[in-house]
């Protein structure tokens, strides 16, 4: 539909037809990055490994999706606005959303047990999406105070109704390709624990300091 | 909430800070290396140098923090001390407070050591000093509630690198309020009360966050 039905852009041309996926990928990288943030705190008061498996599966696929989101709007800002980069809020606040989550991803090859990981990623996954309206905020206020040479977006202030349909089409199969991602990860991620639980005996986690241990259920992967 | 205990982990700190000497001795070295080096990159022109003076200043002292709160915990994990700190009968969150006030205080003598630094080197006009030490304060008090939770992570973990990567994005809110008010209040103009507000909300927000989270981190 982006390539065939939908009429090219009035002043941009073809390039405009790159929306139809930077747009759903953008969204798809939000959606990720709150179901980190609900399965870190389902993680954090249920102590079931299940959702440290989801918050993982999610953030991959957040900083996936919100790379491929940079690198298209990257592409078409070239054109467009005659830049690759702009320091305009929503771009800053999307690579210092993409940064914290790889940030997120980098603890959890520093930890050194399971458990320890599960535990810290989910704190970080908490902070980081409690940091991100006070990051937007922040980059909103910086901009509006720093008059610089601000590109202008160009206006399509009304959409052709055929475009807005593509659109959402887009947003729709996103997010089947998000819950089919989401699937194979959280199996990819349950042979993995149930590998190593086959491979080495992990020690069961001692008594929790402050709240119950996490219950590591390896054993349940499907084949 | 005990006082008592924030008291006694801050306490601890510092008194090991006095006699080891470390913020002073070392960091704040470092932190005027890289101030020289920023000058050595942005060249002589004074007029640039003033302007990206405020930046400059906090950029150091984040650096500079950033080591601080891995030594933080490095000295505790010396000799199991982190161990006795955990068997401790305190509230988890007690500790981190204690860790984020002492961090605090030490950040907050190398932030002000910077600024002079800054002022002699760029030329920075140390005006309107009360707003500007409000802004020190609470832009420290940021960078240390993050920097004390996951600071912990650098002495639990195997390697000290995450801790940069993970607390630079995070901070980045303190760092735009910081400066965008340190340099409002530099050049004089109005809108400084906004970006206190910034830095107010966050430190709010973190430090309590980081109160509520913070057992979690010490789970094995």
């Amino acid at each position: 539909m982006a390539l065939a039905v939908v009429p090219p852009d009035a002043e941009q041309g073809d390039v405009q037809r790159l929306m139809y996926v930077h747009v759903p990928a953008a969204w798809l990288a939000f959606l990720s990055f709150g179901v980190v943030f609900a399965a870190s705190i389902a993680y954090l008061r249920t102590g079931q490994i299940r959702w440290d498996r989801m918050a993982v599966a999610s953030a991959e696929i957040g900083v996936l999706f919100c790379s491929l989101t940079l690198f298209l709007g990257s592409l078409w800002g070239r054109p467009v606005w005659g830049t690759w980069w702009t320091w305009d809020p929503r771009l800053t606040t999307t690579v210092v959303l993409l940064l914290i989550y790889l940030g997120y991803l980098s603890v959890r090859r520093v930890a050194d047990s399971p458990s320890r990981r599960a535990h810290w990623s989910a704190v970080i996954g908490v902070i980081g999406f409690l940091d991100v309206p006070i990051v937007h905020m922040s980059v909103v206020w910086w901009r509006s105070l720093h008059q610089e040479a601000t590109v202008v977006r160009p206006g399509a202030p009304t959409m052709d109704p055929s475009m807005l349909a593509t659109l959402l089409l887009g947003a729709v199969a996103f997010s089947v390709v998000y819950g089919y991602l989401m699937a194979v990860r959280m199996r990819v991620g349950r042979l993995e624990d149930s590998a190593a639980g086959s491979l080495m005996r992990r020690p069961t986690p001692r008594a929790g300091l402050v709240a119950a241990a996490p219950r590591v259920d390896g054993g349940e992967g499907r084949g | 909430m005990t006082g008592s205990a924030v008291w006694a982990v801050a306490g601890k700190d510092l008194r090991a800070e006095a006699r080891s000497k470390y913020a002073l001795g070392s960091v704040l070295p470092f932190a005027a290396t890289m101030l020289l080096a920023f000058g050595f990159a942005l060249g002589p022109d004074r007029v640039l140098l003033e302007r990206a003076a405020p930046g400059l200043l906090w950029l150091a002292a984040l650096f500079a923090a950033v080591d601080l709160f891995h030594r933080s915990y490095q000295a505790e994990a010396d000799a199991g001390a982190l161990d006795g700190l955990v068997l401790a009968p305190l509230h988890k969150g007690d500790i981190f407070l204690g860790k984020a006030v002492a961090a605090a205080v030490q950040v907050l003598v190398l932030v002000l050591g910077t600024g002079l630094i800054v002022t002699v080197l760029f030329g920075l006009e140390l005006s309107r000093a009360p707003l500007l030490l409000l802004t020190a304060v609470l832009g420290v008090a940021g960078l240390s509630a993050l920097g004390s939770l996951f600071g912990l992570l650098t002495v639990l973990g195997r390697r000290q690198a995450a801790l940069p990567v993970l607390l630079l994005p995070l901070v980045t809110p303190v760092l735009i309020a910081a400066i965008r008010a340190t340099a409002t209040l530099v050049e004089g103009s109005a809108g400084v009360v906004g970006w206190l507000g910034v830095l107010a909300a966050f430190d709010a927000m973190f430090l309590a966050a980081g109160y509520l989270v913070f057992g979690y981190l010490l789970e094995d």
